[in-house]
């Protein structure tokens, strides 16, 4: 440690200890977490693909029912289930009150100003294209909330043979985007810094959202070639330290999609109220 | 190792390098963040575009297919163009899950338009006049998509406007605004592994 | 895996549409364990060479080579997997998320069977110290731990020949006697060859066998053998080109007036990120007229937090940070001054340079904020060419920021501030990997900032900046990220 000159007093800053911040899951999230993610990805495409095909509120509200019986009974946290749907009901909304105000019309007519058009059959279409967009979406923000990027790389690389370069060199490159928020900041502490931090602007934004797409490049590029320097790419064969295979418990979460999916559409269909999104 | 002469274009290798996939998964990202980004933001802008002409709206459409043109410009291998552009379409889809899978579907038809035009250019012609060509193949690919998914009902004349103000939105935002971004990319220093990073400023 | 030994015969190398070739005419023989310790000046192609001889160079679409290049009898362009290679950067050699699987990365390449890849990851996670469990987020660790995780993943493919491209250039001093002793260790057990780059000979000097100094003029080899041969040989001219040589430590005038007025003062200042995440609390100090004050400690500890918050760029979790003599008609707090007035009366020097950059040339930075008004603009444009030439930037003027390399950025990040010449200076790592030459210059430079009345607020492990600037020292005692 290097010795204070000038016989100057010396300062000492301590840290508070700071808490942990791995807690243990819970049983019901252990099991989630143990289904192999081409199989939760199987099952979130099921649903989301049966779901397209129509835009009515029974079937999207039967399947978004089903699915929060199901979320209840399988055991999650109830407090991350409500943080991970809040930004997507946010953004359900969002693509409800644009189909609201620029939807098909049809019906008795409510407001009409320029392009904006509020109908009955467009208050309809809103509420059927916010449940829509929840039920479809649901899933798959649960299922791949609770996957860690690497177990998917390795579940696309083993079970669907996915070439081994481009799911690892994807899996490398998405664990820089963590790094993108920090490096967000300190662009932004450092306009502040050079004098040019008052006032926003598009141009402003574009130049530091430029700027960080070169740093996420530079990174990305030194990444390669410390991947290289471990062997990565080479055209022998790969071993997988981590298995991934598909079991029983996978199965039954994509037949349980399918029931799903199956039940909602049936009822959709029954009631009449199946509305093909191709025939419009 | 090879000893070829030094200039840009040694040895055609098609073959994608570990750096290839790292920095296309690194532009698809941040194209899937621009895409984000436009969701929210596009509806003001072209709602009034659409009362001026319909079919119009689609004259700002072309940001959703920048992803392919970067793509391609930059890594400059079969399939670069289709793969940033899904992967953009992923990161969008993650983050807002608005329309699903629909979107990976049509991240894959943009990127196709964008990659028959380097394909037929035999991924050796990166000038600006083919970034605008890809541009706009991209674009009519969009646009075909959307007609068939989203606006099958609509009449001819809705369509051709569609279609028209999709492929100029892709040759100019997409096409020639991607080249741009790719040009200021190059001259950071940045893509000194990549072709795109050691030609003169000319090309 | 037994070592390797390393033959060059006239071996040069030149990158793609440069028409300099960066390495030329190499002839070296290095044997099977030898252990070297690899110099030059900036540019003369040290770590070129090591990235041909781990095989990471490019094939012949990014440049053209000359003469051959062996590694064990074997070309070196496939000698993926036989040599390791440990780069300067910790953060981008981090490539999965979790410990275990970032070490195990190496045999997954080379095709090693599941179980025999575990057995491998935790006996070198052993050897380098890290004693972590396998899960643990790899983003976690500090510098040297990462630097010692990369370690282990390059020993977990058994390589014959160890490199490393300045691996210690930042880390701060733990982590590099970490690194240091992790690296004897290994070399000892395996026997490996072992290549290290680094500017700092005095942390190797003991554990490599022989010396070699690359010629960046003429190509070639300038200076072989025994350390102690060459020191004392070639000492002067190595230090003159950048090397820090044992026992040659650079004189420099300290500074020579004597401290001024409180400029700023912290008051019982928590520091941290966010409001539920304070790093160090408790921090009174403060800065006066031409003297400074320098944060010391690892990495880890919240120096950077501290030149933040003193720089007026993020709030205080608690306490205050006054300068009223700065104000000048403003309030006393920098934090609640427009960044115009900030920039003028703080100069703000990040760790990463790169995050600064905002013109498209190096002149144009340096212009940001200068005065543009006839008389005054031709004053500033005279100090900015003069800052430009103490700083050894005036031949880059027309280059792109990002194109330089990292101790030319962090020089003009210094330079950007240095132009305004604002009444305090706050830098973090100012010295960050700087050899010899340019650290002299940075330093001079600053101690003539001090003399004209400049107070310094710096957070740095470096030393021998603080003893060169006679600093005041506050030491954050921070624990590091839980694990050892």
């Amino acid at each position: 440690m290097p010795s204070p000159s000038r016989n100057q007093p010396v300062t000492r800053a301590f840290a508070p200890p700071t808490p942990s911040d791995r807690p243990a899951p819970a049983r019901g999230e252990r099991r989630i977490r143990g289904i192999n993610p081409v199989a939760k990805l199987a099952a979130s495409a099921v649903i989301a693909l049966g779901l397209v095909v129509t835009i009515d509120w029974v079937s999207a509200s039967i399947a978004l029912g089903l699915e929060a019986v199901l979320l209840i009974w399988s055991g999650l946290s109830f407090r991350r289930i409500v943080a991970r749907v809040v930004p997507l009901t946010l953004s359900a909304a969002l693509a409800a009150s644009t189909i609201l105000l620029y939807g098909r019309p049809s019906g008795a007519t409510h407001l009409e100003v320029l392009a904006i058009h509020i109908t009955d059959g467009s208050i309809e279409l809103m509420v059927a294209t916010f449940l829509r967009v929840l039920a479809m979406a649901l899933p798959a923000v649960v299922l791949f909330g609770t996957t860690e990027a690497t177990e998917m790389a390795d579940g696309l690389g083993q079970v669907l043979k996915l070439p081994p370069r481009f799911v690892i060199g994807a899996l490398a490159a998405w664990r820089l985007v963590s790094l993108v928020q920090q490096d967000w900041q300190f662009l932004t502490l450092s306009r502040r810094a050079r004098g040019v931090g008052d006032g926003r602007g598009v141009r402003r934004f574009g130049g530091q959202a430029f700027a960080l797409l070169v740093l996420s490049i530079r990174r990305g590029t030194a990444l390669a070639t410390a991947m290289e320097a471990r062997g990565f790419g080479g055209r022998s064969h790969r071993s997988w330290a981590r298995p991934s295979r598909l079991r029983c418990a996978d199965a039954t979460l994509v037949f349980i999609a399918l029931v799903l999916v199956g039940v909602a559409l049936t009822a959709s269909v029954a009631t009449g109220h199946f509305t093909p999104i191709l025939a419009q | 190792m090879d000893t070829t002469t030094v200039t840009g274009r040694t040895s055609l290798n098609l073959r994608w390098r570990v750096v290839d996939i790292v920095v296309a998964s690194v532009i698809g990202v941040a194209a899937g963040l621009v895409f984000f980004a436009w969701n929210q933001l596009y509806a003001p802008v072209s709602a009034p575009l659409q009362v001026a002409l319909p079919g119009l709206q689609s004259l700002v459409y072309g940001v959703w297919v920048i992803g392919g043109v970067v793509g391609g410009l930059v890594i400059r291998k079969p399939g670069a163009a289709i793969l940033v552009e899904l992967l953009a379409a992923i990161v969008s889809t993650g983050l807002g899950a608005q329309w699903g899978f629909l979107t990976l579907e049509s991240g894959i038809v943009q990127g196709l338009g964008a990659e028959l035009v380097f394909l037929a250019f035999l991924y050796r012609g990166w000038r600006l006049p083919v970034a605008i060509l890809a541009g706009a193949a991209s674009g009519l690919a969009m646009a075909g998509n959307d007609l068939i998914l989203y606006y099958a009902g609509a009449d001819a004349w809705f369509a051709l406007v569609y279609t028209v103000s999709a492929v100029i939105s892709g040759a100019v935002i997409a096409g020639a605004g991607g080249w741009l971004v790719v040009r200021a990319l190059a001259r950071t220093g940045v893509l000194t592994r990549f072709e795109a990073g050691r030609e003169s400023p000319s090309s | 895996m037994s070592p390797v030994d390393v033959r060059a015969s006239g071996w040069g190398w030149r990158h793609a549409g440069r028409s300099r070739w960066t390495v030329r005419d190499l002839d070296v023989h290095i044997p099977a364990g030898q252990k070297v310790l690899l110099l030059g000046a900036s540019g003369s192609g040290k770590s070129t060479f090591l990235a041909a001889l781990a095989g990471v160079l490019g094939g012949g679409e990014e440049g053209e080579s000359t003469g051959s290049l062996l590694v064990g009898g074997g070309p070196a362009a496939s000698a993926r997997g036989t040599v390791g290679l440990l780069l300067q950067d910790p953060e981008s050699q981090i490539i999965l998320a979790r410990v275990g699987d970032d070490v195990a990365f190496g045999c997954e390449n080379l095709g090693v069977p599941r179980d025999e890849t575990w057995r491998r990851v935790r006996q070198c996670l052993r050897d380098v110290g890290l004693d972590i469990p396998l899960d643990y987020p790899s983003a976690s660790l500090s510098g040297g731990q990462k630097q010692r995780l990369a370690l282990a993943g390059v020993l977990a493919m058994r390589p014959g020949m160890i490199l490393l491209d300045e691996p210690t250039a930042n880390l701060d001093p733990t982590g590099v006697l970490e690194v240091r002793d992790a690296v004897a260790r290994v070399v000892e057990q395996t026997g490996a060859t072992l290549i290290v780059v680094e500017h700092r000979v005095g942390v190797w000097r003991d554990l490599v066998d022989r010396v070699v100094v690359l010629d960046e003029v003429g190509g070639g080899i300038l200076a072989d053998g025994v350390p102690d041969a060459v020191f004392a040989k070639d000492g002067t001219r190595l230090a003159e080109a950048g090397v820090w040589v044992p026992g040659l430590e650079p004189w420099l005038a300290p500074p020579r007036r004597a401290a001024g007025h409180v400029v700023l003062a912290a008051e019982g200042l928590t520091i941290g990120r966010g409001p539920n995440s304070p790093i160090a609390s408790g921090i009174t100090a403060s800065v006066r007229q031409a003297s400074a004050l320098v944060a010391s400690g690892d990495n880890g500890s919240g120096k950077t937090t501290l030149a933040l918050t003193v720089g007026g760029l993020i709030r205080p979790l608690a306490g205050t940070v006054l300068a009223p003599r700065l104000a000048r008609g403003l309030c006393a707090e920098p934090i609640r001054w427009r960044s115009r007035e900030l920039a003028s009366r703080i100069g703000n020097v990040f760790q990463n340079s790169e995050h600064q950059f905002i013109a498209a040339t190096v002149e144009h930075e340096l212009a940001i904020g200068l005065p543009k008004t006839r008389a005054d603009g031709q004053r500033a444009r005279r100090l900015l060419l003069e800052t430009a030439e103490r700083l050894a930037l005036s031949h880059l003027l027309t280059a792109n920021p990002f194109t330089l390399s990292g101790g030319e950025q962090r020089r003009l990040a210094v330079a950007t501030v240095l132009v305004r010449q604002p009444p305090l200076l706050v830098l973090d790592e100012p010295t960050f990997g700087q050899d010899r030459r340019t650290w002299v210059e940075l330093v001079r430079l600053l101690i003539e900032r001090l003399d004209a009345g400049t107070a310094i607020v710096a957070a740095s492990h470096d030393s021998e900046f603080v003893a060169a600037l006679e600093a005041e020292l506050l030491v954050m005692d921070g624990s590091a990220m839980g694990v050892r």
